[in-house]
């Protein structure tokens, strides 16, 4: 029997772990492993962190391990606590705090930092770089207090910095020192198209601009430049490359030129360290991309595990921009030299651009902006070095899946790739993972291998070679050619849906499944509510709303809490109440011992912390409608005060807000639906980040719509300028009909502004006839709905939901 | 003790759960559409959430709190997450329509 050896991995990153993973599968039991982490997190991913920065991702949904990952499989972690000395001799390291920990096997996986300027006030306040979850809170505090940003760096990291800053809603202009972005990925052309395409989203460039110095007497105030122009600004971030983390290595004694340098197994210079990722230098490069680094993890967890492998040769790199509205892929060697020829098309009217570089009949470089549908492809055909001498042409003008063409096809390219090469760099997801999970697991669509093994579930770059796969192991055996429906139980989409129901009078939501052919017979928790919705929307006379495919928050009509509570909001029409209303809010919170009662962002109050049992009796205390506080329904219609007590309204807001509210505080809706009345131009009920607002000028109102001030900040467009308070009313249900008919179960109506365009609203609803029409179907569906709260008092059959089982007992065998 | 009575079939609404406590142990009872009785751990292995409050879709019901998928006769967690709960034997009396439930053993 040998005994186990001690494993300490330095470094509690995407690299580190990775190859933990694999030694954890290839040899479960052969070390006791220790790992010290700098930052206080479990191990996330780090290139999902731009998606955070642009909203729509929390940071809990970029942790890869959980703690309780760590624990399952008996790993020792200190996070928060780097190592600050190795002891090679002893075979021993020291942690910031304390502790110490002897190895046999030690692995440095410290990753890099953000290279920041050695230029004056590069200290100040306000100055960082977008590394870690920490700058990215830091960007995200900033942008609540301070509004002009600048990214020092045109890069792929300072691009995806500036985009998030965009959405944050700051001022941004991005530095660069090259006259165009990306040169480290793009050529010229790609690059110009890239900027035209960002000025348009927002984004200001000031090329060509080299910083000197950031002034500022505590916190950052501008920029400098050498040609002596000043930038104002309240937040610098600095991209303009990564540095890796070698201080710890080079003290302990180990060989170190730009990375720690590493063989082809990842052995360092000193027996029984080895080092991984990208703080390693390999063959004089040090990688700044996941790729390389999952491929290094496992030549060293192999070697680890004492399983045979060959060794790592390096990485052709590719890259793709992931922030949003912007395609762009670069893979290889893409600019011209002497001994290359190239290939390009560029159509500045659809702002498409495609080049490939050729070598001696290969492919060694692509770039591609605007369409990057092939890039996958492009980027296995660089990798295998075939010859494409011949179909140059072909292949630029579109790689087809199926490879219709002479020489080797798609279908011998995916035959040819490595088991282990990683095909989903956002979730680490081999060749062998899809092989596996197509073969063993019954997967023979896109929709399942994604939801089996999550590759292509992030970014999605990887969709093409995934499909390629799916061909190459499922053959005959796949199933309905990849359309992806409303969710992995059909294949059809919202508006084919919809369309079904009205032409076959389809009445419930199981007929629907049936009919339409449904491959999970109950459906899931993604197209159960929205069919619920798409019917009842169809249907508003005759259908029976469906509770069990609600969500829990429609269904108890309160909000489930992450400790099993729940929470109730009693309306408060336009944000006014009254001393009697008050005295009774407070009378039960007091009663029910509520934990918290807090005032919401929409003038209401909420009572946090109830148990369930108890909600139905707070209902009927509380004798105050209580449902849709957080159901995809009329949330809130906030008010300022307007000309009844302001001397600058001009309007009388509250009573319009009060009217709005009365009529549609039972509707439902795609999603939660948030309106605002202000009274004068200055807006203080703050509408035009709502869905709809209402905004008084001196003799008539202004509606704006499409609004949000959520994750992703929107600032809502004119949808029109109306004299009288009927109009407001007309114009208002109107387009709440619009979207409740038109747009998808969960889309808010700033998305589905965005994707059908106000002028298609507008055209929808200029015509005075439709508009009534519209009106009147909503009316209908309005005098149908019930207080749901009051339905649950009344009703013993719904009641007992809310209590445990009662009387349980003991019985005899 | 550990067969227990603790109710009856009409308790329990089609698709529905209903809950009760056994030694600090809160357990939930599914009635599938099938008629069908399955018993739980009712907290999520992810984050702990009550499945009791969760969405039931054929033999799976869906954490509340974060969508994870549990079967409920097997206690195992829906791929591509990862994990698994308790479950307990449920019988139901034709005559009677009660409900029994064997906790350990």
């Amino acid at each position: 029997m040998s005994t186990t050896k001690k494993l300490v991995l330095v470094g509690n990153g995407m690299a580190g772990i990775r190859t933990i993973e694999h030694i954890l599968k290839l040899a479960p039991h052969a070390y006791e492993i220790t790992v010290f982490g700098a930052e206080p997190h479990p191990n996330y991913n780090r290139i999902m962190l731009s998606s955070v920065l642009a909203g729509g991702t929390s940071i809990e949904d970029i942790v890869i391990n959980e703690w309780s990952w760590y624990e399952d499989n008996g790993i020792r972690v200190y996070p928060g606590d780097p190592v600050i000395r190795i002891d090679a001799e002893r075979k021993e390291v020291v942690s910031q705090a304390g502790v110490r920990a002897s190895y046999d096997e030690l692995i440095l996986a410290t990753g890099s930092q953000a290279f920041i300027l050695p230029i004056p006030g590069a200290d100040k306040e306000g100055v960082i770089g977008f590394r870690d979850i920490k700058d990215c809170e830091t960007m995200m505090a900033a942008s609540h207090k301070y509004r002009k940003a600048a990214v020092i760096g045109g890069g792929l990291l300072g691009l995806e910095a500036a985009r998030g800053l965009l959405n944050l809603g700051m001022d941004v202009t991005v530095i660069h020192i090259n006259g165009h972005l990306m040169d480290r990925n793009l050529d010229l052309p790609a690059g110009l198209m890239l900027q035209r395409e960002l000025e348009e989203q927002g984004m200001k460039f000031l090329l060509k601009k080299h910083t000197e110095e950031i002034t500022g007497k505590h916190r950052v105030k501008s920029l400098r430049f050498t040609d002596q122009t000043v930038l104002e600004t309240d937040l610098v971030v600095m991209a303009v490359g990564i540095r890796p983390q070698v201080e710890l290595a080079r003290q302990a004694g180990l060989n170190v030129n730009r990375g720690v340098i590493v063989d082809d197994y990842m052995n360092t210079s000193i027996p029984g360290i080895s080092a991984v990722g990208e703080c390693a230098e390999h063959r004089g490069i040090a990688y700044g991309l996941v790729a390389p680094l999952y491929e290094q993890g496992m030549v060293l967890a192999k070697r680890l595990a004492g399983a045979a492998t060959e060794g790592y040769e390096g990485s052709v790199t590719s890259t793709k921009l992931k922030v949003s509205g912007v395609d762009v892929f670069s893979a290889g060697q893409f600019k011209d030299a002497a001994d290359t020829r190239s290939i390009r098309i560029q159509d500045d009217v659809d702002g498409v651009y495609k080049k490939m570089v050729l070598k001696d009949g290969q492919l060694i470089g692509a770039v591609l902006f605007g369409d990057t549908t092939d890039g996958a492809s492009l980027f296995s055909l660089i990798k295998s070095g075939e010859n494409i001498g011949g179909r140059e042409k072909e292949i630029l003008l579109g790689v087809s899946a199926g490879g219709s063409g002479s020489g080797p096809s798609a279908a011998e390219r995916m035959a040819a790739m490595p088991d282990d090469e990683i095909v989903c760099g956002c979730n680490g997801v081999t060749k062998a993972a899809i092989g596996d999970a197509v073969l063993n697991k019954g997967c023979n669509t896109l929709g399942a291998i994604k939801s089996c093994t999550k590759a292509s579930a992030s970014c999605g770059g990887c969709k093409p070679i995934v499909e390629s796969l799916l061909v190459h192991y499922a053959g005959d055996a796949i199933g309905e050619q990849v359309k992806e429906g409303i969710c992995g139980c059909t294949s059809y989409d919202r508006d084919e849906i919809v369309a079904q129901i009205k032409e076959m009078g389809l009445k419930t939501v199981k007929e629907v499944m049936n009919v339409l052919g449904w491959n999970e017979p109950e459906g899931c928790s993604k197209c159960r509510p929205s069919l619920n919705y798409y019917l009842g929307m169809i249907w508003p006379a005759e259908y029976e709303d469906e509770r069990v495919s609600k969500f829990t928050n429609e269904r108890y009509h309160a909000n489930i809490q992450k400790d099993g509570t729940y929470s109730v909001i009693p309306r408060i029409y336009g944000g006014v109440t009254s001393p009697a209303e008050l005295i009774k809010i407070a009378t039960v919170a007091e009663k029910y011992d509520v934990p918290m009662v807090k005032f919401t962002g929409g003038q209401r109050l909420d009572l946090l912390g109830v148990q369930k049992e108890n909600l139905p009796k707070i209902w009927e205390e509380l004798d105050m409608p209580s449902g849709f506080g957080y159901g995809k329904a009329l949330r809130t219609v906030k008010t300022c005060v307007g000309n009844t007590f302001c001397r600058f309204g001009t309007q009388d807001s509250i009573e319009m807000g009060i009217r709005l509210e009365k009529k549609l505080d039972k509707m439902v809706a795609p999603a939660k639906v948030k309106l605002a009345v202000s009274g004068c131009p200055r807006n203080c009920a703050e509408a035009t980040i709502k869905d709809l607002g209402v905004v008084a000028i001196d003799g008539a109102w202004e509606l704006h719509v499409g609004g949000n001030g959520g994750v992703k900040v929107r600032a809502a467009e004119l949808l029109c300028t109306v004299k009288t308070d009927a109009e407001v009313e007309e114009w208002t249900y109107a387009y709440l009909q619009y979207y409740r008919e038109n747009a998808r179960w969960n889309e808010r109506t700033a998305a589905w502004i965005e994707r059908v365009g106000l002028d298609h609203v507008k055209k929808a609803l200029e015509d005075r006839e439709e508009r009534l029409a519209l009106v009147e179907r909503l009316e209908l569906t309005l005098g149908r709905t019930v207080d749901p709260w009051k339905e649950i008092i009344e009703d013993e059959k719904l009641r007992k939901n809310f209590t445990p089982l009662a009387g349980t007992q003991p019985a005899a065998h | 003790m550990n067969r227990l009575r603790i109710g009856h079939l009409a308790d329990i609404d089609e698709k529905g759960a209903r809950t009760f406590t056994v030694l600090d142990t809160e357990i939930a009872v599914f009635k599938l559409s099938d008629g069908t009785l399955h018993a739980v751990e009712n907290r999520c292995p992810h984050k702990g959430g009550r499945l009791s409050e969760g969405m039931v879709c054929g033999t799976a019901v869906h954490c509340p709190l974060h969508d994870w998928k549990i079967d409920l006769r097997s206690g195992k967690v829906h791929e591509p997450d990862d994990g698994c709960l308790n479950t307990y034997k449920t019988e139901v009396d034709d005559h009677s329509g009660e409900i029994y439930i064997t906790i350990a053993g």
